[in-house]
């Protein structure tokens, strides 16, 4: 570390000039391929990395320290700024991390409104990732026809809950709002847009593309023993050949109710990796369909009956006098979810995104810790980035699609 | 008579508590109940001391000794297949206690388990590191220590990861304030225009909820605006609130959202 006085003051930047070859170059944080604040040192030889050194934290909001000091329902809507491409992810995870906690079950519609949102937000993240990707790469084209579906799919996220990014479109106990009218025609039409345009589109434009294939081909090959010495999750370690997916192997919600594959790419390199997105987008689409099908079989209750921890719906609160009651002290005062700790570990659309929660009783969780896919991925950056090109640094840096709001929280 | 806020603890407290209020705890399970976790556990107490194992929600939780904390995570890796270090931090006990704990979850792929390996440490100690074991450890720790300032000894590159390499405190302790301390009110300042410039900026303000009532630069109350920077500490006149005619669209009349992207 520097010793900062007033004739040299600190720098934030490292020395620039070497007495050997090697030229010292700062990657991000504002450079558009860094996928948000990500400041990447690296210690180039020609054009070959020598050495790699992600420096992350310019987006730090200290959302653990908030969580400690706001009741539990107070911080749901936080964790929408943890990984903003896919918040119902979060709000989930966050949600279920608690509803475990307090042992709650929540009903079954609110399951396969959920389980849909989930869903929903891995399509409008794989679409955001093959859009982000491809422009980072250079098929500028792919982000225009990308992101003209993800707008769809923010519609009707957007008819859900209101929102098209900060989402908080789950509830601990249940989700807040039946599904409304037509939306189920809406979502329908949107899953065969996708895999229409999957098939037609995307996979047209990049599956056999030279480029692409090029510039993705044994690039940024990952290991099966380092993927799970670095923490990989999600499809970096899926796409190392480890089929390992919460969703079918700790099955959270209906997943355990629903047909659908799990795709594994054993290549190790990038382009097994986009090729396994694609896959996987097929799949939640898959995973839609069937869950249209489940809402109409269900009971309209959308909130878990348990007044303690949970408010009682709003017709009663407006109409009753003990529900009204149990409202004004949940929410002056929060839920007080019993002494004890959780780990509860969903499948985001990143990776294992899981919320450590120690309470001590209190309405404020004692220390809540977010176990975020990005931030691993981001230290695996040091090794994998090792000599490699400065071209295909971009190109890994894409294909482990990191967010920076959950690396840095 | 001032309220009394303790000093070692400042994290928010509950405004009320019923008297009579007895705090409930999750329900444990014995280890025995699941047979893969207890023979992990026998293998495990064979090597190490072992305080205390319980099941929670399903996961097993293992409490050790600090100095074993290398020891035991290498065997749980090496015999009973805990390949994966999911996550790794600490819990600030020192008001209570003096002590840190800090948790290993591991994550079993083969057996779908997750183990929780659990250790308190006393403040000023430092902790073994696990990087030779999981890489992933390598950025935890790092965090363990900018967050908590929590020492590990024979980590490859310990330093700071998500706060400024020249930053004073370490946030998540239970003594620092959520708003920052007096050293980070004055950081950016510092840093940026020098220790001269504090009487010409003040510290930053770190509350990003608070309201100047008589700041008229960056806020103005509806339907009492004023010119920018004027000066209202002696009032502002009322000015009639205008609303504008387009925003009365009636949007419950029909969903035509839906219907037009039909």
């Amino acid at each position: 570390m520097q010793q900062p006085n007033k004739l040299s003051p600190f720098f934030e930047n490292l020395n620039f000039e070497r007495d050997d070859n090697t030229m010292v170059i700062n990657f991000g944080p504002q450079h558009p391929s860094a996928h948000g604040q990500l400041r990447l040192v690296l210690e180039l030889n020609g054009e070959q990395v020598v050495k790699a050194y992600p420096d992350i934290g310019y987006l730090h909001r200290g959302i653990e320290k908030m969580a400690e000091n706001m009741t539990y329902n107070e911080f749901l809507p936080t964790t929408d700024r943890l990984d903003y491409i896919a918040s119902t992810a979060n709000n989930y995870a966050y949600a279920l991390a608690v509803e475990r906690l307090i042992g709650l079950e929540v009903p079954r519609r609110a399951k396969v409104i959920r389980t849909m949102l989930l869903e929903i937000n891995r399509l409008l993240s794989h679409l955001f990732f093959i859009a982000t990707h491809a422009l980072d790469v250079g098929a500028m084209s792919v982000f225009l026809y990308a992101f003209r579906e993800r707008e769809f799919g923010m519609d009707l996220m957007e008819d859900y809950c209101g929102a098209r990014l900060t989402h908080s479109a789950v509830r601990i106990g249940g989700v807040p709002l039946d599904i409304p009218d037509g939306w189920l025609t809406a979502l329908k039409e949107w899953c065969d847009k996708v895999d229409y345009e999957l098939e037609n589109t995307y996979n047209a434009l990049l599956e056999k593309n030279r480029i692409w294939k090029m510039r993705l081909e044994n690039v940024g090959v990952l290991s099966p023993e380092d993927a799970l010495s670095w923490g990989c999750t999600g499809p970096m370690l899926r796409g190392s050949g480890i089929a390992y997916d919460i969703r079918k192997e700790e099955p959270y919600e209906l997943y355990d109710e629903l047909d659908f594959d799990i795709p594994v790419a054993d290549t190790n390199d990038s382009y097994g990796r986009y090729r396994l997105y694609m896959a996987e987008m097929k799949e939640s689409t898959k995973i839609l369909r069937q869950l249209i099908d489940k809402y109409g079989e269900t009971e309209p209750q959308l909130m878990a009956h348990a007044p303690q921890y949970i408010s009682a719906p709003k017709e009663q609160i407006m109409t009753q006098n003990y529900a009204l009651m149990q409202h004004f002290v949940l929410v002056t005062q929060g839920m007080r979810p019993p002494k004890g700790e959780v780990y509860a570990p969903t499948e985001s659309p990143k990776g294992e995104l899981g919320f450590y929660i120690k309470s001590e009783g209190e309405p404020y969780a004692y220390r809540l810790k977010c176990r975020a896919p990005s931030f691993f991925h981001t230290g695996l950056l040091q090794e994998l980035l090792i000599g490699t090109y400065l071209p295909d640094v971009v190109t890994i840096i894409g294909s482990t699609n990191i967010v920076f709001g959950e690396v840095d929280r | 008579m001032r309220k009394y806020v303790p000093k070692d603890n400042v994290q928010k407290k509950a405004y009320y508590t019923d008297r009579f209020h007895v705090v409930p705890s999750v329900p444990t399970q014995d280890v025995s109940t699941d047979e893969i976790f207890a023979k992990q556990l026998d293998i495990l107490s064979s090597k190490v001391e072992i305080k205390s194992a319980y099941i929670q929600i399903g996961q097993m939780r293992v409490e050790i000794n600090h100095q074993d904390n290398y020891r035991a995570i290498e065997i749980l890796k090496n015999e009973c297949g805990y390949e994966m270090l999911s996550e790794m931090s600490a819990v600030d006990y020192l008001a209570k206690d003096g002590t840190f704990e800090i948790f290993y979850q591991l994550l079993n792929l083969k057996e779908r388990k997750r183990v929780r390996v659990v250790c308190r440490i006393e403040q000023g100690l430092a902790i073994e590191s696990v990087v030779p074991l999981y890489k992933s450890a390598n950025f935890s720790e790092r965090e363990m220590f900018d967050m908590f300032g929590i020492v590990v000894n024979n980590h490859p590159f310990l330093k700071r990861i998500l706060m400024p390499d020249d930053w004073e405190g370490h946030p998540l302790l239970k003594t620092y304030p959520l708003q920052g301390d007096e050293f980070a009110s004055w950081y950016e300042v510092d840093k940026i225009f020098g220790k001269d410039a504090r009487e010409v900026i003040g510290p930053e303000n770190r509350d990003p909820a608070r309201i100047d009532r008589y700041d008229t630069k960056r806020f103005s109350r509806v339907g009492r605006e004023v010119p920018f920077g004027a000066d209202i500490s002696g009032g502002e006149p009322e000015t009639p609130i205008e609303y504008s005619s387009t925003l009365l669209v009636d949007y419950n009349a029909s969903q035509t959202q839906l219907k037009n992207r039909k």
